[in-house]
């Protein structure tokens, strides 16, 4: 019997034939897997995303597989607008469009987009019989072709049996109960990593050629995808490896009958090409052909390895001139030697001074120079640092001993984090950097008062101020110093970071509090740049000039964006609330009323950790951990990695920090926008009220206007006994750690100790989250990876207040006295609601399946009334909170 | 009509017995009433607040008797199926009209007009008509953001559903989603009778009809003939064909082509070739020049089913019955389903 064709569609046809070869799904549209178009997504840059799809399709992919899974973004929203986009564009649209999805939400939207015959990516048995079948019904309605993971409900298929197992039992229900073509169906059979060192594992490859025999033999018609670069994982930075594992593996599952696969197009090296030895190698971890085959290929992609970064292993500069070999540990970041060659120096040139200013300048120097030209990145900026740190602190007795005058800096620099808040890794990040570019920096540390700030620049003599934050009330403290330096006549630049500020906040908002310059630094890497610009006598007057220009323009925008924007009443967008049909839904009951506290072992936690936001504290872009092979920086994000790994198993293995939490469940109902907390079942007494907004903006016709009460069950509502979650969790200890690793003048630790510290607490946010879901009794049936739960696959939502969903800070305090926070999780609030220890996560858990992340964007004069009279709060109290929300300007 | 699933639909074994002759214009013959707005309105929407002269699918309820008549000529002339006159009736379009609440009216009066005419023939068969509506899911309207779209894959599945519902209740036999210039217009069609169908539990056949809008041989859209046929097959529609924008001369590639590729009946129904406003009908094509082009697509084996769209007449039908008459259908493709 012949093979029927698989048709699809663009706008043009793809008929995929046994004769046609390998087809090519291109992987770049993916923003799971590239950094690059995540980037641009997330920065609303479809143009840009655009041209990545263009290039796959240029490229010779024959579909493109779209994929919008990030828990940052409307993924649904995202997944219509790029895929309406395409559609415009004839020569992305001729091909077919795969739609990539985890959330069957969002491949129903996609779906809803697509003119041609498309594929689904994926649906599984892991959702149970029904809902399967429901899925692929719909897909069939759709007009699409699926594809089939092999995933069931007792979980991911990994061996032979259970592979062929679920996609028999996945073709039977579809071809026969369903009524599917079998040509549409498309099976996945899990490409699993191979050479991970365990000996479960190490069949992986093998099992899934024999499975994809197995289905060509027996699934008459169907065919077998999968994703290629999956299988070479464990080599992740290692680039000659993985493309020769990939050319091996399609080779080898192409003849066992491999369709089509998601690949890098561009990079798929020819299996005749591989080098012998390095054929064989792969060959036996993917066949399994010899016990000690996994250990084999790690040693030789060692000497792979090493062969692109000789340096790090070579020995040789120990041989050089003393300056050049502080110049080398500067710039290579090496300590080992620091203090014999510093000493050497010393006795080399008349004064420790000149080791300073001479060799030492001039290493970090260059170190500056290479940062600057993005040659450099900025772990390895910190750990030079830590190099200069130590040659200085040994040099420190000497001069003093010496009594001589300081070395001169360029300028000096007073640095603070506002009051009310407590985040400061960005700051110390900052400090850093400038230092390593002769600058001073006197660090005021956290939650500075302006008057403190404004003191310590007049005694320091200082050249400018650096202020930073992190919660959005940290934006009025800023543009209170800002009036403060007006008021009290400074002159001295004013720079503005931190991660909720921008460029278009401080022209709009600060700038014109002060007559001085005011300038947005985006991150650590611009720092060096606008203080050399600021405080260089012949450069100063243009970068001024410029920047107000800028920020002039940027104030003419907002004014004109801020009116074009189509608003609602708060009528009509209550009117336009998200449609929930409450009469047929019963909310679980959670397993117990009340409060819980809880302290996990970190080691439980470390799994949950999710890399990503790690890598963007350091300024590396790029997702875990697909950055590992990034061509710029995909190295340096390794090491940068094993050093955290480093810290975090002495974390762990010595208790270094510890994990406080507390999470309670509450009877609820919703009244209008607010939610109402019962004390018991009985639903008589009132215990508390959460207060929500409600989103403003005019949206398109099929969308709603959101708000978190929508997401409970209303209280008029007969059969509506709804429960609403919350919950704290802190890690205590981080400051305590980053101090004792600064008095050993080791800020690359010192960081890296309080960036472990948020991971561990979002993870265990993330810990607690599942416990939660099991208490309600869904999450007991969960099956979720830890990358499923990192990708937010689950049930239900946990929004915080301070972010997009409920922006108003002072929530806080309302749940923090709800979870007596302070005495079960040792955490507490500051004037300006962030919570201190720093490392902490509190938020509110919803179980509605509908329930979803949104902002709530702008808001009117309406809203803020009303909501200020609900909360029994004053208008302009509550202005002031939402002050960045707001789109009018308040009364005075 | 109904049946068992398992029986063969009256038409398919017409089909198989030979070629299928569908009617021709209905707006080029209505035309020729020189009808006013008076009469589009009638008693019933005299006091319409607005024009109603151009609404064409009105005149089932509003001038019955005119498209009786209309369906009668070409039933005369040999056409063994004749459209309802419903190319417009979903709420989508009659809101150009303010007339969204009549949408199950007006389909329910154009069903009993054509069974009506119907009845005084044997054998004859009422295809409900489902036209593309005024708005499409693929195209952007707005120059400055190609995201964005007039109306939500949804909205036109709903719609189109109404319609449907509305249609199948008249009594049609088959179901007719005609002039696709937009596929995911079309798919929002098929999934609307996919769902009722599922919901009734009772099938009907489904013909499909696209439109290539220009010698560029892509729909409005930009797809493939080929394409165009793969991303609606889903549907297992009866037949599949080209219809209106092209004249005969310039349809016949893309007839060829989809002759050799359907695994279903294929259908075909041009205009009368491209418009002509010197001519009487609007088009250059009279029955004399028009059928034996038809016939010469009949003999290569090209045609399940045959008739005539924009600017084609009762005597038109006529010639091109008498033309294709004695020539075998044409075979299915092995082109699987």
């Amino acid at each position: 019997m012949s093979v029927r064709p698989l048709r699809l569609s663009g706008l043009e046809p793809l008929n995929i034939t046994p004769e046609m070869g390998f087809v090519m799904i291109g992987e770049r549209t993916n923003i799971t897997g590239s950094p690059k178009f995540s980037k641009l997504i997330l920065a609303g840059d479809f143009e840009g995303a655009l041209a990545v799809a263009r290039q796959q399709v240029e490229g010779g992919a024959n579909i493109l597989d779209v994929n919008m899974d990030e828990g940052m973004i409307d993924s649904e929203a995202a997944m219509t607008r790029f895929l309406n986009l395409i559609a415009s564009e004839p020569d992305i649209s001729r091909v077919p469009i795969m739609i990539d999805s985890s959330k069957w939400s969002v491949i129903e939207a996609g779906l809803k987009c697509v003119q041609g015959k498309c594929v689904v990516n994926s649906i599984s048995l892991k959702v149970g019989e029904e809902d399967f079948k429901r899925h692929a019904r719909l897909v069939r309605r759709y007009g699409a072709a699926m594809i089939v993971m092999a995933f069931d409900e007792r979980g991911q298929a990994d061996n032979f049996e259970r592979r062929i197992e679920i996609c028999e039992r996945a073709y039977r229900i579809l071809t026969e109960e369903v009524g599917i073509p079998p040509q549409d169906i498309i099976f996945d059979p899990n490409i699993l990593t191979v050479a991970t060192g365990l000996e479960e594992h190490v069949n992986y490859a093998v099992d899934f050629l024999r499975a994809t025999k197995w289905i060509k033999e027996n699934l008459p018609h169907a065919r077998v995808s999968g994703g290629v670069s999956n299988i070479s994982f464990s080599f992740r930075g290692n680039n000659a490896v993985r493309e020769a594992m990939h050319a091996a593996f399609l080779y080898h599952a192409i003849r066992a009958g491999l369709d089509m696969g998601i690949v890098n197009a561009g990079q798929l090296a020819v299996y005749e090409e591989i080098a012998p030895e390095l054929r064989e190698l792969v060959e036996d971890v993917l066949l399994n052909r010899r016990p000690d085959a996994t250990e084999r290929l790690v040693e030789f992609a060692e000497t792979v390895k090493a062969k692109g970064k000789a340096v790090a292993k070579d020995e040789a500069w120990r041989d050089a001139p003393v300056e050049e070999r502080l110049s080398h540990a500067l710039v290579k970041g090496i300590v080992d030697y620091i203090d014999a060659d510093t000493e050497e120096a010393r006795q080399k040139y008349a004064r420790p001074l000149q080791v300073i200013e001479g060799p030492l300048m001039a290493g970090i120097s260059i170190v500056g120079d290479l940062f600057g030209a993005g040659k450099m990145f900025l772990p390895q900026v910190v750990k030079s640092a830590r190099v200069m740190k130590k040659a200085v602190a040994y040099l420190m007795p000497f001069m003093e001993a010496e009594k001589t005058a300081d070395s001169k800096p360029q300028g000096k620099i007073v640095m603070a984090t506002v009051k009310g808040d407590v985040h400061d890794i960005g700051k110390n990040i900052v400090g850093v950097v400038l230092q390593c570019n002769n600058y001073a920096v006197v660090d005021l540390g956290v939650m500075v008062p302006a008057e403190k700030i404004l003191e310590a620049a007049r005694a320091e003599k200082a050249d400018a101020i650096g202020l930073s934050g992190l919660i959005t009330p940290s934006l009025d403290e800023m543009v209170h110093v800002a009036q403060e330096m007006e008021r009290q006549g400074f002159s001295l630049p004013l720079l503005i970071g931190g991660a909720t500020t921008s460029r278009a906040h401080t022209a709009v908002k600060i700038a014109q509090h002060y007559k001085k310059p005011v300038v947005h630094v985006l991150d650590a890497s611009r720092a060096v740049g606008v203080v050399n610009s600021l405080l260089n006598d012949e450069l100063k007057a243009d970068f001024e000039a410029k920047t107000r220009a800028d920020y002039q323009r940027l104030r003419e925008e907002h004014a004109s964006r801020s009116r074009e924007k189509k608003m609602l009443t708060i009528e009509q967008a209550r009117a336009n609330r998200t449609p929930i049909d409450w009469s047929s839904y019963e909310p679980p009951k959670p397993d117990f009323i009340g409060v819980r506290a809880v302290e996990p072992n970190l080691s439980e936690l470390v799994p949950l950790i999710d890399w990503s936001p790690f890598f963007h504290t350091w300024e590396l872009r790029g997702r875990y951990p697909a950055i590992f092979d990034d061509p710029n920086h995909g190295p340096q994000a390794r090491e940068l990695f094993d050093d955290a790994q480093k810290l975090l198993d002495r974390i762990v293995r010595e208790n270094l920090l510890q994990a406080r939490g507390v999470y309670a469940f509450w009877p609820v109902n919703a009244v209008g926008d607010d939610a109402e907390l019962y004390t018991d079942d009985a639903r008589a007494q009132t215990l508390a009220t959460f207060h929500f907004l409600r989103q403003q903006m005019q949206k398109p016709a099929d969308q709603h206007n959101h708000c978190l009460a929508d997401f409970i069950a209303p209280k008029n509502n007969p059969q509506s006994e709804d429960y609403l979650g919350g919950f704290a969790v802190t890690i205590h200890g981080a400051d305590e750690l980053a101090e004792q690793f600064k008095r050993e003048h080791d800020d690359y630790n010192a960081i890296m100790a309080k960036a472990l510290a948020d991971r561990l607490a979002e993870a265990f946010a993330e810990h607690l989250h599942r416990q939660a879901r099991i208490a309600w009794g869904y999450g007991r049936e969960e099956n979720f990876t830890n990358e499923d739960l990192i990708r937010e696959c689950y049930r239900g939502i946990r929004p915080a207040a301070g972010y997009p969903a409920c922006p108003d800070h002072t929530e806080k305090r309302t749940l923090f006295t709800l979870l007596n926070a302070e005495k079960n999780a040792g955490v507490t609030l500051t004037e300006s609601f962030a919570m201190h220890p720093g490392a902490a996560v509190s938020g509110l858990y919803f179980s509605h399946p509908d329930s979803k992340y949104f902002g709530v964007g702008k808001l009117e004069r309406d809203q803020v009334t009303d909501y200020a009279a609900r909360k029994g709060e004053s208008v302009g109290y509550v202005e002031k909170w939402l002050a960045p929300n707001l789109n009018y300007e308040p009364a005075a | 009509m109904t049946q068992a699933a398992t029986n063969l639909h009256p038409l398919e074994a017409l089909l198989r017995e030979r070629i299928v002759i569908l009617d021709g214009a209905m707006g080029t013959m209505v035309q020729r009433y020189k009808l006013q707005e008076a009469d589009y309105r009638g008693a019933r929407f005299a006091d319409w607040p607005r024009d109603l002269k151009g609404n064409n699918d009105l005149l089932c309820i509003t001038k019955p008797e005119v498209i009786e008549e209309i369906h009668t000529q070409y039933l005369e002339a040999g056409a063994d199926i004749i459209e309802t006159n419903t190319f417009n009736a979903q709420s989508i379009s009659m809101a150009d009209y303010g007339m969204e609440s009549l949408v199950r009216e007006l389909n329910l009066a154009a069903a009993r007009v054509a069974r009506k005419a119907a009845a005084k023939f044997q054998n004859k068969f009422v295809a409900g008509a489902i036209g593309p509506m005024s708005k499409t899911l693929t195209i952007s309207r707005d120059v400055n953001d190609p995201a964005k779209r007039e109306v939500t894959f949804d909205q036109v599945k709903n719609a189109y559903r109404e319609q449907v519902e509305a249609l199948v209740e008249g009594g049609v036999d088959v179901l007719l989603v005609e002039t696709i210039f937009d596929t995911l217009n079309a798919k929002a069609a098929l999934f609307a009778i996919s769902e009722f169908f599922e919901m009734s539990g009772h099938r009907l056949p489904v013909m499909i009809s696209g439109t290539i809008t220009d010698l560029s041989g892509r729909t409005l859209t930009g797809q493939t003939v080929e394409a165009f046929l793969i991303s609606l097959l889903h549907a297992e529609p009866l037949s599949i064909g080209l219809n209106c924008a092209l004249g005969p001369k310039e349809m016949r590639p893309y007839i060829e082509e989809l002759a050799h590729l359907a695994p279903c009946y294929v259908s075909c129904y041009p205009n009368a070739g491209l418009p002509d406003p010197l001519s009487e009908t609007g088009f250059p094509e009279t029955p004399e020049t028009l059928a034996p082009q038809l016939r010469e697509w009949a003999e290569n084996g090209w045609l399940n089913i045959v008739g005539g769209c924009c600017g084609t007449t009762p005597p038109h039908i006529k010639a091109i019955a008498d033309a294709v008459h004695g020539c075998a259908p044409r075979k299915l493709s092995e082109f699987a389903k």
